[in-house]
């Protein structure tokens, strides 16, 4: 990782986003750039997540939506090709600065993948993993949170009579939603959610979504979806990725109806470039 | 952003670009049709042909058709292809628009009904300089609206927001000189009724008109200007094409 300007960057476009001032940030990405060996995936993005509402990356595939996500967490510290520059504050603190350990800003920043991932494991032992992972909890309060978790990812009238079975033996639905459960047993800030809904049917999907909306209240949420109609459904605020750049930020609701540049009206209708 | 005349027909999905195209061509078909069915229902007051005026009674059943065909067209494309931005916008903009040109179907037949009821009182052609005023107009208004449409310019869209306006003066004077017919003699009252119920049906075209207009406005700009003085228009902000 390198922190100085990297030659394989594209200079800075100036206006080549367009920035609001959102409600208060949580999340703040100040002139982010990111390339994978010669490649570069983000150029020079910036972009303010605001608290306790949901936020979609929206953009054609390749356009650095995911990138961005993982960046968020530094799903990338571990990819030695990556070369990074710019910053990215949590609630006003770089989560690149030396103090912050990795583990902690991952249980502030939960992450959610495309494909449900349980642990061969019972669905108690799913949810609570994160919580021996942290140390000592009494067995009560463990089941506590176990019970809480479970509720907030709306799955607990669903299992709460076979804690103790495979999590394996649930609907791909119901696993998406154990994951989710698993990320909140640990008190997460923020949640991101890669495609969280893209392997699902149509009325898990909803149930996703629905708890998505749900979850906003305590959470900050960012979700990247390929689903357009699923970012109008849930997301408060949606931008618009285009070739790694950002190219439309703003809310939802006038994203969907009257977009302010036309590469985003011929992305989200469906025109051709 | 703005759209400009041909962004409906550049989606990925042919199908889509069909469809889109298709209820633009329905709409204006009807309006065409109700462009005519104003102009013959004046014409059968103003040249005494009350057959041409039963025809227009008949037509609305024509154009009631025409709506109802639309509405469905536009369920569909609502239903089948969640249309975002400026394809929704459109859908919205001829629901809207269907719905304003049958009620222009409606008047069309109401002073045909009524310039029936004329021509058998034998009314002769007192306030006839009235109605052929007013509805020159206001067909400049139908015609000029049904071209914005199709051309999506609003120019032309905000000239007829500030026309209104004066068609609305013209038929509050009309009204002021039909009243002195009926002080002036009673049994006129009956005949100059009627021509009352012309005047305010062809007032009543200028406001539906006008609506188009504002859905014109709407569809390129995707801004909502109903319910809003027109001297109170940002002229700029709805200025040509940027």
């Amino acid at each position: 990782m390198s922190a100085t300007r990297d030659p394989r960057f594209a200079p800075r476009l100036a206006g080549a986003c367009i920035d609001f001032a959102p409600e208060a940030s949580c999340l703040e990405i100040q002139g982010l750039s990111l390339a994978y060996g010669d490649t570069p995936a983000l150029e020079a993005l910036s972009l303010r997540v605001p608290r306790h509402r949901v936020t979609a990356f929206i953009g054609p595939s390749g356009c650095g939506k995911s990138t961005l996500l993982r960046a968020l967490n530094r799903l990338h510290d571990l990819n030695e090709e990556v070369v990074r520059e710019g910053r990215i504050l949590l609630d006003g603190q770089d989560i690149h600065a030396p103090e912050v350990s990795v583990a902690e800003l991952r249980r502030r920043v939960g992450m959610v993948f495309q494909a449900p991932n349980p642990f061969p494991m019972s669905i108690y032992d799913n949810v609570a993993f994160g919580l021996r992972l942290q140390g000592r909890v009494s067995k009560r309060k463990r089941d506590d949170t176990v019970e809480w978790a479970l509720r907030s990812a709306a799955l607990w009238h669903e299992v709460k009579d076979r804690l103790q079975a495979s999590a394996w033996s649930l609907s791909g639905g119901q696993q998406q939603r154990l994951v989710i459960a698993r990320t909140l047993a640990v008190g997460p800030e923020v949640l991101l959610l890669d495609e969280p809904a893209s392997a699902l049917d149509p009325i898990s999907t909803l149930k996703i979504e629905e708890l998505i909306r749900n979850l906003k209240s305590t959470l900050t949420l960012v979700l990247v979806t390929h689903n357009m109609q699923q970012a109008a459904r849930v997301s408060d605020y949606t931008a618009f990725l285009q070739g790694g750049e950002l190219v439309e930020y703003g809310p939802t609701d006038t994203l969907f109806t009257n977009p302010r540049l036309r590469r985003t009206e011929n992305y989200i209708t469906g025109r051709m470039a | 952003m703005d759209i400009t005349s041909d962004i409906h027909s550049q989606h990925i999905s042919r199908q889509f670009n069909q469809e889109l195209d298709e209820l633009k061509t329905h709409l204006m078909a009807m309006g065409g049709l109700v462009e005519k069915q104003v102009q013959d229902a004046v014409a059968a007051l103003l040249e005494s042909d009350s057959d041409l005026g039963r025809r227009v009674v008949d037509n609305d059943r024509a154009v009631n058709d025409m709506q109802i065909k639309i509405d469905e067209e536009c369920t569909q494309v609502l239903a089948r292809r969640q249309p975002t931005a400026s394809d929704l916008r459109l859908v919205l903009a001829v629901i809207r628009a269907a719905s304003d040109l049958e009620r222009i179907g409606d008047e069309a037949s109401k002073i045909a009904r009524n310039a029936c009821e004329l021509i058998d009182a034998n009314n002769g052609t007192r306030g006839f300089v009235e109605v052929r005023l007013i509805s020159e107009h206001v067909r400049r208004m139908v015609r000029d609206a049904l071209t914005s449409f199709a051309r999506l310019d609003t120019q032309l869209a905000l000239q007829l927001v500030h026309e209104d306006e004066e068609v609305d003066n013209e038929y509050r004077s009309a009204m002021r000189s039909l009243m002195t017919f009926m002080m002036e003699d009673a049994r006129a009252i009956s005949p100059v009724l009627s021509l009352m119920w012309i005047l305010r049906a062809l007032e009543r075209i200028g406001d539906h008109a006008n609506n188009l207009a504002e859905y014109v406005v709407y569809l390129v700009k995707g801004l909502d200007i109903r319910h809003t003085d027109p001297d109170d228009l940002d002229e700029e902000e709805l200025g040509p094409k940027g």
